[in-house]
């Protein structure tokens, strides 16, 4: 599988909620297909016994007091850059239709 | 006009010898004049000079102005920051004004450091050339027709233009580093962790670090020491090695184990660049170090593994970007659904788009073991091939890229292409190790990096490694 189809990368894009051009379709199946075969050199790669790895830091389960601190940052800084706002809230267009 | 040292700088600030108004109007009438190189998306010029003049009045009260007391330094623009928006080179963050600071630019600011401006990137550092910014594309100072490297390009053009003494950078894969050698700069990527990620735009979560661009270690060193330690809004950072990095004299080579990584040194490698290494080398043994050829053989494999990883982290990064909170919303959407495919859609340029197609594929149901699962475990090889050869060699060495600057335009059209650029930084990003490039050379002109590596938490002892090299250089 290491050929995607036009069919393949709209249904990608689809799920990242991600309007693609035609064009983009097009090119992305293409160079995708490039990348994808490029990662076939790791199908061989013995790794018996090996775990994957997620982080490098060494830190495990780093918690903090669960306490109301104030940053000096207002909601209205945080809303500031929403396109609709309404009562101190966010507003978004219609879910269902 | 050329900067004096940045610890010179920041002690005739505060012994009133130099003001801080006036060297924001030497960074502010740089970054006028080297305007044609692009380097810069906006300046903070206006907060720069309000700040300058509170540390001169400060200083003329009688108080203590900080450690960095009036040195501009400009910020790469993925850097969340006041007195300008912050793009990250995007058009979906055009607009876009931080209601906090990263907590890098916090620490800097509270020892009297005075950010002047917003450098260039590749947009979401996506790249390594800046010619994935959606804005433009910096020019190589040492030849206009090249590019500066990336995606920290704006902030190593920056520094080899002498528009700040210091400029700030994030790396991914190597986007301090690789620039940093193609602009003929230092440029420094810490231990995983070592520096907050607080208010930097995320990219790749597990190999994101915060570093800096100067014309010289100690400056470099510095800059690290004000930034390093725990952020308590930052959960991965690590607590930092006690000793200071701001005094690394009487750093020496006699005796240092040096690690020569064979797999860099290969095939691929252009022979100016072998040739500036190998100098390099004959000159750290003559200082007295033990320079050995060691072998990582998995290294090889490291470009696949990060294409991966990468792209699956910045498409798990990338979906805040939905249009509704923040940054650019298509207005004509009638539904929330078409809202965030229009908004993402026109928002996101054509790299961040890619990676977050490959992203969604390799996390995908039926793909991710094969895919994602399987780099990581292959990340886990790489790393203990690391952790083997630190038992032989305190340090390894290598070239930064595999050529000297390429031509604007030479790698557009072939991602894939533009991917291998990164073969000698991704390893040491995937292992979380810290590394520098420091100048050793040129081909035709064309600066050339040599890259140092430690082993994680080593800071100290890569940092002070790179003083004593960069004094026999």
């Amino acid at each position: 599988m290491a050929q995607l189809t036009r069919e393949d990368v709209l249904k990608l894009a689809r799920l990242a909620r991600l309007d693609l051009t035609d064009e983009e379709v097009e090119e992305f199946a293409a160079e995708l297909s490039d990348v994808l075969r490029f990662f076939e050199q790791l199908q061989k790669v013995d790794v018996t016994g090996l775990q994957p790895t997620a982080q490098v830091s060494g830190l495990q389960n780093v918690m903090r007091a669960d306490e109301v601190k104030d940053y000096g940052v207002s909601p209205e800084d945080l809303l500031h850059g929403a396109p609709q706002t309404q009562d101190g809230h966010i507003k978004v267009r219609r879910m269902i239709v | 006009m050329s900067w004096q040292p940045i610890a010179d700088i920041a002690a005739g600030v505060a012994s009133g010898e130099l003001r801080a108004v006036d060297l924001v109007e030497q960074a502010l009438g740089a970054i006028a004049d080297k305007a044609e190189y692009q380097a810069i998306i906006a300046t903070t010029a206006e907060r720069a000079r309000e700040r300058a003049a509170a540390i001169d009045a400060a200083v003329k009260n009688g108080q203590q102005p900080g450690r960095l007391a009036g040195v501009p330094f400009i910020a790469k623009d993925n850097f969340l920051a006041f007195g300008a928006e912050t793009t990250a080179a995007s058009n979906i963050l055009k607009g876009f004004n931080a209601p906090y600071q990263a907590t890098a630019i916090e620490r800097l600011e509270a020892e009297g450091a005075i950010c002047v401006a917003k450098a260039n990137l590749d947009a979401f550092a996506h790249g390594g050339s800046t010619e994935n910014s959606d804005f433009f594309t910096t020019k190589n100072p040492h030849d206009t027709t090249r590019v500066p490297g990336g995606s920290s390009g704006g902030s190593a053009a920056a520094v080899a233009l002498e528009l700040a003494p210091f400029a700030l950078g994030s790396d991914t894969g190597g986007s301090i580093r690789q620039p940093a050698s193609f602009c003929g700069v230092v440029g420094y990527k810490p231990t995983y962790g070592l520096v907050s990620r607080s208010g930097v735009v995320a990219m790749a979560s597990s190999t994101d670090t915060i570093g800096a661009l100067a014309r010289t270690v100690d400056d470099a060193a510095l800059v690290m020491d004000v930034m390093a330690g725990k952020d308590e809004l930052d959960g991965t950072t690590i607590q930092r090695d006690p000793a200071s990095y701001a005094d690394l004299s009487g750093a020496s080579l006699q005796g240092k184990k040096i690690g020569i990584i064979k797999e860099y040194m290969g095939e691929g490698l252009d022979p100016g660049v072998r040739t500036c290494v190998q100098v390099a080398v004959e000159k750290l043994r003559q200082a007295g170090a033990e320079l050995i050829d060691v072998s990582l053989p998995s290294l090889p494999l490291s470009l696949a593994v990060y294409y991966i990883v990468c792209p699956a982290e910045v498409s798990s990064n990338l979906s805040r970007y939905d249009g509704q909170r923040y940054g650019y919303s298509y207005p004509d959407a009638a539904t929330l659904e078409e809202s965030y495919m229009q908004s993402r859609g026109r928002g996101f340029g054509k790299e961040a788009k890619r990676r977050i197609i490959i992203g969604t594929y390799v996390l995908s149901s039926g793909y991710y073991d094969a895919y994602y699962t399987k780099a990581q475990t292959v990340r886990t090889k790489i790393i203990n091939e690391f952790t083997a050869v630190y038992k032989d060699v305190d340090f390894l060495l290598g070239p930064t890229a595999p050529t000297p600057a390429f031509k604007i335009g030479e790698n557009a059209a072939d991602p894939l292409q533009m991917y291998l650029c990164d073969i000698m930084t991704v390893a040491p990003s995937l292992a979380g190790i810290p590394g520098i490039v420091l100048p050793a050379g040129d081909v035709d002109g064309l600066p050339v990096g040599l890259q140092l590596m430690a082993p994680q938490g080593r800071d100290r002892a890569l940092l002070e490694l790179a003083k004593a090299t960069e004094e026999v250089l």
